[in-house]
């Protein structure tokens, strides 16, 4: 089968769905690859590179959607493409299929499939073709730079020759994937980062990439994150007021605004209102990455870069992936062929659309003639981690002393015991033996206890080494066997000429395999 | 006569002996450390051969030199894959010739009696200084016969107790390291075996062995010595048959501690400093490896020994989730992704002869610049160290080799985990499940990699049967087949 990736139509999307490393992997399970001509060239990608790759690039728009049984795209369709669907092609894109209604229905009516690339459930095994993580991810990364880029100050601070530089503060509204991108991009180059989300678990996850995570002091149960598939969801007007109130506090400070808050099919919540706006300082910078949806601040125009009468830059484009066009192509294919992977179990270049499957089923609105959105809730759970268990109680300094000193006492008490009860015995077995046998005895246990001490010290890979070493000279045996074979009674040599026969096997090969052994441990 | 100068070459004897053993410390100093241990033998052995031991020296030679012949063979033709097997078999020679010398001695008692019963003669010599006719006849007798000769009525007593003792776990050690033996080498079923009456037929024979020790030493004769000897055999045959193969490393260090402690009873009854130092040497050597590899699977020696894992104390926790199978594919990509990667041997590794294929994929991975490390776990293989040693001897560097305790903390940072012929020692249930047979056995935390493969030929549980959910984790991927075939198909896929 042929999967293809035409131009993109919408205006200023420099994306493309298939690079020519991805064309290389296609072409692993079994598809041939088809390209419109000059799609990937807004996003550095030249025709020559596709041919290089095997891709066949073929010169119109129209040819490539007559060729292709698979059509990979970025944008959800336009209504000239949605014209050129046939029955049984597959369109593999960004659907958005709970706002598209009318263009799930027009797919419908020509018989095709579409797979949402927005849609694909958030579980672990999916993880490798979440699109959204992947353009969050740019998203959230291109935003920091975005506002360095509008900044007038240094992230980091510095102390020159010519005076101290304090470092930028940048606040992040929205530990998601986006926010945890801009957290991760803001602490490298430099800036004091501070965190905020409603969801109290991924403070641990904040403080991980070095930010500080706004805590508000308030009690509230949340509710447990991965009951809505990982993603925040609307909090009460009580916790919304005490949120405001804390973010009205750091205004002042912040020189930096990042707010990525979205709850999934609603309106971007209002976080930043335009008071707080009013107390930052001149020059301060606000990127508001929910532009799309009306964004976290009001103030905030969709696609365009404002400057507010008191010198804050609002910037609120909503084509921060497209902005990085090489990258966010790179990741955005790679997606599509582990979706293409999961499509094709055989590596034979056929798509099997097995609505058995999870993640398949979820993306999958459009399949056989029937509109499969919604999707029923996947069987595995969201990988959102649970609410913690509380942890265990801290150790106050006296308490830990106490338990030392009581583990120390334990262990001195056992000592005692050990030694009281062995001298015992010893003295024990002194009361009856005669002195030449404790002579012996008294070596003995020297023995032991020298056994004892070196022993705990050989290192455990050398354990089948020492078991060879210890048989080769425990073998020393031997030495009884040869006292006894010059003996006058014949049983006693034939005996003993045995026991010197098989110790002295075990002398040699016990001392040979060892020396072998050791032979071979190498250093790198 | 005398033999300072023997005595003399003893001590330096022991003292080699003690630094061959303190040298295995660290890989280096153990090349050098076996040099000590081989000349302190050489040295004891000709001490003996010059001094007490001279009768029939040329023949104590030649079957010296026989001996070498045999163990040479063994030792350059085994396969590193059979040293648990070697290892078993040479410690029922110990156990062997140990009750040959202890019939020898109860024999020479006999005949030492005799003799001074002819001459008219008191025996046991009563306390106090040697009559001077008894003097004039040990000078007659060899060296061994004198040495019991000059010995009092207590000591006497004392050498017989020493004697039984050495011969009942000489005895032991025989046919526990023969089943041992034959259930590595797979000539034996090496599953756990029950005769009929299981523990009590044990507790019979040992409670029986114990009245003929009492009767032999209040003077019952031969006979007592020889049916305990064949009690003691029985022990030895019916304990090993009960314990399953995958606790082989704690049974053959038991039976490595008894060879040694069958030398120092031996040592005793002969009167011979050495054989006490290094009996006790090795039996404690030998011990403390048990110990080891007990604690390692969190049961106590006993239980071990009695064989079984004691059944759940309680429903075990249900397993969700499914078993994932992944093919050589997505393997491969995800070790070219990967940077660092943590492989962990089992015995499964060792049964299908994958330790080449595995340090050729290890050679290819750090030639990529990836970091790649062994977790070896105490208990994994069947005898101590067996991982170490397959390892070292494909050519796998032991600098990468690390043992549970210094890995274990690195597994999160770790992008793959590969799993190979393990089983029981990956098994989260033993940290999670309170109820799990395993609970509270230490083991690797190879679920906390980004990802984990688990080489296996089907879906079965290990050795001791029980579900392993480490299978069915969200991260874990199944990959079945033949462990050699699987990394040899693996091979020419990295990059």
């Amino acid at each position: 089968m042929k999967i293809g990736a035409p131009k993109e139509i919408e205006a200023g999307e420099a994306r493309v769905a298939m690079t020519p490393e991805s064309a290389v992997q296609l072409q692993k399970l079994g598809y041939d690859c088809v390209i419109e001509a000059g799609a990937g060239s807004a996003a550095g990608f030249s025709d020559a590179t596709y041919k290089a790759a095997g891709v066949e690039v073929v010169k119109t728009a129209a040819a490539l959607w007559k060729a292709a049984d698979v059509v990979a795209k970025v944008r959800p369709p336009v209504a000239a493409e949605t014209k050129r669907l046939r029955e049984g092609q597959l369109l593999i894109s960004f659907f958005y299929p709970g706002q598209n209604a009318e263009l799930m229905e027009a797919a419908r009516a020509k018989g095709a499939n579409v797979i949402a690339m927005d849609m694909v459930p958030r579980i672990s095994r999916a993880q490798k073709m979440d699109a959204l993580s992947s353009m969050a991810n740019i998203a959230g990364y291109r935003a920091v730079i975005e506002a360095g880029n509008n900044f007038g100050r240094f992230f980091t601070g510095q102390i020159t020759a010519a005076g101290k530089v304090p470092p930028a503060k940048v606040l992040v509204v929205g530990a998601g994937v986006a926010g945890l991108a801009a957290i991760g991009t803001s602490t490298s180059l430099g800036a004091i980062t501070y965190a905020f989300d409603v969801r109290p678990e991924v403070a641990e996850q904040v403080e991980s990439m070095g930010a500080q995570f706004v805590f508000l002091d308030f009690e509230e149960e949340q509710q447990d994150g991965s009951a809505t598939g990982g993603y925040a969801s609307v909090s009460s007007p009580e916790f919304a007021a005490a949120q405001l109130a804390k973010f009205r506090e750091l205004a002042p400070e912040m020189d930096i605004v990042i707010t990525t808050a979205l709850i999934p099919g609603r309106d971007a919540p209002e976080l930043w209102t335009e008071d707080m706006v009013a107390a930052m300082k001149p020059g301060s910078v606000i990127v508001d990455l929910a532009a799309e949806r009306g964004g976290n601040c009001k103030l905030t125009v969709k696609d365009e870069k404002i400057v507010t009468d008191n010198g804050v830059t609002i910037i609120g484009y909503t084509d921060f992936p497209s902005r990085m066009a090489a990258q966010s192509s790179t990741l955005y294919s790679t997606n599509i062929r582990h979706m293409m992977t999961d499509l094709t179990p055989g590596k034979d270049g056929t798509v099997v659309h097995n609505m058995e499957d999870d993640v398949i089923r979820g993306a999958t609105a459009v399949f056989a003639g029937d509109i499969t959105f919604p999707p029923p809730p996947p069987k595995i759970a969201a990988i959102a981690a649970k609410p913690k268990a509380p942890a265990a109680k801290e150790l106050t300094p006296e308490e830990k002393r106490a338990a030392e000193v009581t583990a120390f006492k334990a262990q001195t008490k056992n000592q005692v015991t050990l030694i009281a009860i062995g001298g015992a015995l010893v003295l024990g077995v002194g009361l009856i033996a005669p002195a030449s046998f404790m002579q012996h005895f008294i070596v003995f246990i020297l023995s032991v206890f020298i056994g004892f001490q070196v022993i705990w010290n050989v290192a455990h890979s050398l354990h089948t080494p020492l078991m060879a070493v210890t048989n080769a000279i425990s073998s020393i045996i031997i030495l009884g066997a040869l006292i006894q074979i010059g003996s006058a009674s014949v049983l006693i040599t034939i005996l003993a000429a045995l026991g010197i026969f098989m110790a002295s096997v075990n002398i040699f090969g016990g001392f040979l395999v060892t020396r072998r052994m050791l032979a071979m441990f190498q250093k790198s | 006569m005398d033999f300072g100068f023997t005595i003399a070459a003893y001590a330096v004897a022991a003292v080699l002996f003690i630094l061959s053993l303190g040298g295995l410390s660290n890989q280096e100093s153990a090349k050098r450390a076996v040099w000590y241990g081989i000349v302190g033998m050489g040295i004891a052995v000709l001490a003996t051969l010059f001094g007490p031991g001279s009768g029939l020296w040329i023949m104590s030679v030649i079957l010296i030199g026989a001996g070498a012949a045999v163990g040479y063979q063994l030792a350059t033709r085994v396969q590193m894959t059979q040293m648990p097997e070697l290892v078993a078999i040479m410690h029922s020679l110990v156990g062997l010739a140990a009750v040959f010398v202890g019939f020898n001695a109860h024999i020479e008692i006999g005949r030492v009696a005799a003799i001074f019963f002819d001459a008219g003669l008191q025996f046991p010599q009563p306390e106090g200084p040697l009559p001077v006719d008894a003097y004039v006849l040990l000078g007659t007798l060899s060296n061994f016969a004198e040495l019991i000769g000059k010995k009092t009525a207590v000591e006497i007593g004392i050498l017989r107790v020493e004697l039984v003792l050495g011969i009942w776990i000489g005895a032991v050690t025989f046919t526990g390291s023969v089943i041992a033996y034959g259930k590595l080498a797979g000539r034996v079923d090496s599953t756990a075996k029950k005769l009929p009456g299981g523990h009590l037929l044990n507790a019979g024979a040992a409670g029986l062995s114990l009245i003929l020790a009492a009767m032999y030493l209040g003077g019952a004769g031969g006979w007592t010595l020889v049916l305990l000897t064949l009690l003691a055999l029985f022990i030895g045959y019916h304990l090993i048959m009960g314990i399953g193969g995958a606790d082989m490393p704690v049974v053959v260090s038991m039976l490595n501690s008894y060879s040694g402690w069958a030398a120092a009873a031996i040592g005793f009854s002969l009167g011979n400093d050495l054989l006490i130092v290094v009996g006790a040497l090795v039996g404690s050597s030998g011990a403390i490896l048990s110990y080891i590899m007990c604690k390692a699977m969190n049961r106590s020696f006993v239980s071990v020994i009695l064989g079984g894992f004691g059944g759940p104390s309680g429903p075990a926790a249900k397993i969700e989730g499914e078993q994932i199978a992944i093919d050589v594919d997505g393997v491969a990509t995800a070790l070219n992704e990967a940077d660092s990667i943590i492989i962990i041997p089992g015995y499964g590794m060792a049964v299908a002869q994958a330790q080449q294929a595995v340090s050729e994929l290890t050679r290819k991975l750090r030639a990529a610049g990836k970091e790649v490390r062994f977790a070896i776990h105490p208990v994994a293989g069947r005898l101590p160290g067996h991982m170490n040693v397959l390892l070292a001897e494909a050519k796998v560097p032991y600098d990468i080799v690390l043992e549970m305790d210094e890995i274990n903390e690195d597994f999160p940072k770790t992008d793959v985990a590969i799993v190979i012929g393990s089983n029981d020692i990956v098994n989260p249930a033993a940290q999670d499940d309170p109820n799990s047979p395993i609970a509270g056995m230490p083991v690797l935390e190879c679920w906390k990699a980004k990802q984990v493969f688990v080489s296996k030929r089907g879906q079965g549980t290990g050795y001791s049967g029980i579900e392993n959910p480490l299978f069915y984790k969200e991260n874990t991927r199944m990959f079945y087949g033949d462990g050699k075939k699987s990394i040899d198909t693996l091979l020419p896929m990295i990059e």
